[in-house]
């Protein structure tokens, strides 16, 4: 279920997002464009590994599962994503395409920023994307930093 | 297995500080594929000293040898003693074998325990990891037992898996509780898990605690502690607020044979548990 926001709407939302939260209130009005607000049921997707990474998601409800496949394990949950928070990056850049599939656990609820809008502008102002990436770089490192340490597998030695 | 226990009682009426006191088992427990939580009571005799929240015991599988243990139940003296023990290696395999009726020697308790007076009147954070939940549990009983002393009360759990939660049944009756708010996390999981995946560390975002007056709790992995109390300094928490436990290999756990010595300390006799700011730099020395 897809519903395009009113453009005041979406800037107040994205605006009250943690991510997003103290950013220039014309970069967020920029970054709205193409905004959409949307839901999803537990189970579905909101997005798959291997496909056209098109967009960044803020959560503002729900809880969403980050899975891989893993021979012999089956499908492997390696984080959950919740509100607050931001999902995906690979639209930031080439090849675009998603790394893992994000399932949705709970009812979830996120705006979806359109991938083309945040390249464009941030081509455009760079100063802006300098800005978002200051916010994105915390996170990739903190998950890499998180993914190091379940990879020395701690609880289990 | 089970040798007598007349083998190790006390000489002339003083209890040598290597004798172990023999304790036969009641019951074994499996919480998960390695680890097991047994219980022990007197084999006839007097009882070890009452225990603190976060002390430990030297328990001892006779022909074996003799390790270090936890204490993971806060029941009052002269309750039995309660110990989870993961087989990792050969003493902890014959423990995690026992059966009732088995005699084991208990030397102990001993070490500094989890101090609960900072926490009065304060909100209260326990973060544990794997095994680590073991010696916090004592700990969260005490605060749920004089309940009305501390501010809020928060847990943050993790586990290498779902299937490597331990006290289980307990944890379920934890979260549903209102006086205390709970949040358990897994590294990785199958499509049956409904829970958090990620490390303890991704949880602190969703902390409601006030965390200038907040006095926390840790025990797990060094790595964990190491990078949660960070994330907690960074949050707010004073260093002087947080206390941690440490696991090292212990031999005669009364600070004369240096196995377990941590820099200038010996883990058995200045802790287990320590403040953070007290260990902060040792925690960062590489090969301590």
């Amino acid at each position: 279920m897809t519903e395009p926001l009113h453009r005041h709407e979406s800037a107040l939302r994205i605006a009250d997002h943690p991510f997003l939260r103290g950013l220039d209130p014309s970069l967020i009005e920029s970054l709205s464009e193409q905004a959409v607000e949307r839901d999803f049921d537990p189970g579905e997707f909101l997005l798959r590994d291997g496909e056209t990474a098109d967009g960044c998601y803020l959560v503002f409800h729900g809880k969403i599962a980050l899975e891989v496949s893993a021979p012999d394990r089956g499908r492997l949950t390696i984080q959950t994503v919740g509100p607050g928070e931001i999902l995906g990056w690979s639209w930031l850049t080439p090849p675009y395409r998603w790394q893992v599939d994000a399932r949705a656990l709970k009812h979830v609820r996120v705006v979806r920023l359109d991938a083309g809008v945040l390249r464009r502008t941030f081509t455009e102002l760079p100063e802006a994307g300098y800005q978002f990436l200051l916010r994105l770089l915390p996170v990739v490192a903190h998950r890499l930093e998180n993914t190091r340490i379940q990879l020395l597998d701690v609880h289990g030695v | 297995m089970g040798s007598s226990p007349a083998a190790v009682a006390p000489v002339g009426g003083a209890r040598h500080p290597y004798a172990p006191t023999p304790y036969r088992v009641l019951s074994r427990v499996s919480e998960t594929a390695d680890t097991v939580t047994i219980t022990l009571a007197p084999a006839g005799g007097a009882p070890i000293d009452a225990h603190r929240p976060g002390q430990f015991n030297m328990v001892y599988a006779f022909g074996v040898g003799e390790v270090a243990v936890s204490i993971s139940d806060g029941g009052r003296f002269p309750a039995p003693l309660v110990h989870t023990v993961r087989s990792v290696g050969k003493v902890t395999h014959a423990l995690a074998g026992v059966v009732p009726g088995q005699v084991l020697g208990v030397r102990g308790p001993y070490g500094r325990p989890w101090p609960t007076e900072p926490a009065e009147g304060r909100d209260v954070l326990v973060v544990g990891g794997g095994l680590g939940l073991a010696p916090l549990r004592p700990l969260l009983q005490e605060l749920l037992a004089h309940r009305e002393r501390f501010g809020r009360v928060e847990v943050i759990y993790g586990a290498r898996s779902p299937k490597d939660l331990l006290y289980y049944p307990e944890i379920q009756s934890w979260r549903q509780r209102t006086d205390l708010r709970m949040q358990v996390t897994v590294d990785a999981a199958g499509r049956d898990w409904y829970g958090d995946v990620g490390l303890v560390t991704a949880r602190l975002a969703d902390v409601r605690l006030d965390m200038a007056r907040t006095v926390a709790y840790l025990c797990g992995p060094e790595i964990m502690m190491r990078t949660t109390a960070r994330d907690l300094v960074d949050r707010g928490i004073p260093e002087e607020a947080i206390w941690l436990s440490l696991e090292r290999n212990m031999k005669c756990a009364i600070a004369q044979c240096g196995h377990c010595q941590f820099g200038p300390v010996f883990v058995c006799r200045d802790g287990p548990v320590f403040a953070y700011r007290d260990l902060r730099r040792l925690l960062a020395v590489r090969e301590v």
